[in-house]
């Protein structure tokens, strides 16, 4: 079943049309990636969903954005709701200057109504198995999270996120501070993650939509050219332009 | 043919000696104040009330109004201010009011602190009937360092990253709950720093006591915050200008005793900075 459906969306920077008339949907349970040369519109779709747009000024959309039955655009959405459902995972790992404990309950202090020490702690082992820590951090759960290493501090950040039970992860070019060890490991991740989650990975990386998505939308000066399995992408591209992108004819 | 190189070494003699003649009043002041004032110190200088018409005894009353007034002026120039510059960091827009609010702060650090006296003394004296009394006073004080407050404030809420905000937000935070849990922890070092500056200024300004609340001799501690009081920097100009006759030993004591004051907060605002430095990575 698909979780979010666009229909015929569009959003402007000022007078700047930066996604044109994007109609997709994605699928529960699967990693769909978005692939596309720099500039071509990837971020600003995927702060759709969460709204993250609504923070710079100037931005106006219009369409639909269909999440459980709701058009998430219409202006009586709670936002609140929506980004505790639909969560982000930034290009850069930005864990708070806070210890790695505090930074994984951080979702539950703003949330959680009865908050007590044992469920944060559950809450803490929970996101930081789900996402392969646990056993590393442990015994300095209450070292600062800054201190880790950016591999570290991005599946923090993960975990972060998942404390908070969304259902959808927006992931904005996870991997591009990391090497690729650490790469390969947030994949691995991202594969296990998918049985829980719907998940929405934007890379620039073609290598890596390859290996981990099951769906891929190419997307070109904003427009979504293409959207299907990624196999059939990769393989036998229904469109020439996304055929030039996969083969290395763009930038 | 030119040599960069000398010219640069001649640049750099003449920063040199630019920034060292900065050093020197600063240290002679500290210097002489010491030299002939620290010798005046002792516990009953401290700890008595003015004798003599303040020609012996101490200068207890004017230590506890200078710490009554300080506090005062914090108590009422940190909450407005703090809101203040939350509000201009966080919430207000770039237009017109925005604009007036922020050249108003400009021109009110611009204004000379006697105006500020005078101002004081039509409102909170006259209008407000508060008489000659610490709340005056305190309230004078705390206009005259709102400015300080608000933009050391603004700076330090400023500085806390974007990222930091954008990700709370993301995390179905609200704006007032990332203010409150990552905006504001953040900043609270540099928050601290303002104060203390500006407390250090309120403890040491004359002018805009001299109408509002400070009293010539008052041999007694003030009652309640609608008495007047004595303070140093009032006092060092009674006793240095107005009464014949004063032992030097007590003026340079006095103004030893209202530098170490000043000295001392500007030094804990300092260690407050660079312990923050040191602790702050992104
Ligand atoms: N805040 C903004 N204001 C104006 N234009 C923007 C803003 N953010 C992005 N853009 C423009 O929108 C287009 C798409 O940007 P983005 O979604 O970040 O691309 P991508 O993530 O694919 O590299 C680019 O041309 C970019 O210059
Ligand atoms: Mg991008």
């Amino acid at each position: 079943m698909s979780k979010i459906v666009t229909n015929n969306l569009n959003l402007w920077y000022g007078v700047f049309h930066a996604l044109k008339n994007v109609d997709s949907a994605f699928e529960a349970n699967r990693i769909t990636a978005i692939i596309g040369p720099s500039g071509c519109g990837k971020s600003t779709l995927l702060r759709v969903f969460n709204r993250m747009n609504d923070l710079i000024e100037g931005v106006r959309t219009d369409g639909e954005v269909i999440i459980e039955d709701a058009n998430i655009l219409n202006s009586n959405t709670d936002l609140v709701v929506l980004r505790k459902k639909v969560g982000m995972v930034f290009q850069r790992p930005n864990p708070f200057p806070l210890s790695i404990y505090e930074n994984i309950v951080f979702g539950e202090k703003i949330h959680g109504d009865r908050i007590t020490r044992d469920k944060l702690d559950e809450i803490v082992e929970r996101s930081l198995r789900d996402v392969l820590l646990w056993d590393e951090l442990k015994d300095k759960l209450n070292e600062p999270a800054l201190r880790l290493s950016l591999e570290q501090k991005q599946r923090l950040c993960i975990a972060r996120l998942i404390a908070v039970k969304p259902d959808v992860l927006l992931m904005d070019e996870p991997c591009s501070t990391l090497d690729p060890q650490g790469t390969q490991r947030v994949e691995e991740l991202m594969r296990e993650l998918k049985n829980k989650y719907t998940i929405i990975i934007v890379t620039h990386n073609m290598q890596q939509a390859a290996r981990v998505s099951d769906d891929t939308g190419f997307m070109l000066l904003g427009e979504l050219i293409e959207f299907g399995k990624t196999e059939q992408i990769f393989t036998a591209p229904f469109d020439k332009r996304t055929e030039d992108y996969i083969t290395g004819r763009y930038g | 043919m030119k040599n960069p190189y000398r010219t640069q070494k001649i640049a750099f003699f003449f920063l040199f000696l630019a920034t060292l003649l900065i050093v020197i009043p600063v240290g002679l002041i500290v210097v002489v104040i010491i030299q002939k004032g620290f010798p005046a110190i002792n516990w009953q200088f401290l700890s008595d009330i003015p004798r003599q018409g303040m020609r012996a005894g101490g200068i207890f009353p004017a230590i506890i109004g200078t710490i009554y007034l300080v506090t005062g002026a914090i108590i009422f120039a940190l909450p407005i201010g703090l809101l203040a510059a939350i509000y201009l960091s966080e919430y207000s827009k770039d237009n017109l009011l925005t604009r007036l609010i922020k050249l108003a702060i400009v021109n009110l650090a611009g204004v000379p602190s006697v105006v500020y006296g005078l101002f004081g003394l039509a409102l909170f004296v006259v209008f407000f009937k508060f008489g000659a009394s610490i709340v005056s006073g305190s309230l004078t004080l705390g206009i005259m360092i709102l400015p300080v407050i608000i933009t050391t404030s603004r700076e330090a809420l400023e500085s806390v990253p974007y990222s930091f905000r954008e990700v709370s937000l993301s995390l179905g935070a609200s704006k007032w709950q990332t203010i409150r849990h990552i905006v504001l922890p953040n900043a609270i070092p540099g928050i601290l720093t303002g104060t203390i500056l500006g407390l250090g200024r309120a403890a040491g300004e004359t002018a805009p006591i001299l109408f509002t609340v400070a009293a010539f001799y008052l041999p007694q501690l003030p009652h309640s915050i609608f008495d007047q009081a004595m303070a140093l920097p009032y006092h060092l100009y009674v006793i240095s200008t107005q009464v014949p006759n004063v032992d030097e030993k007590i003026r340079y004591g006095t103004a030893f005793v209202l530098l170490a004051l000043v000295l001392f907060m500007n030094l804990v605002a300092i260690i407050i900075r660079y312990k923050f430095r040191k602790k702050k990575k992104w």
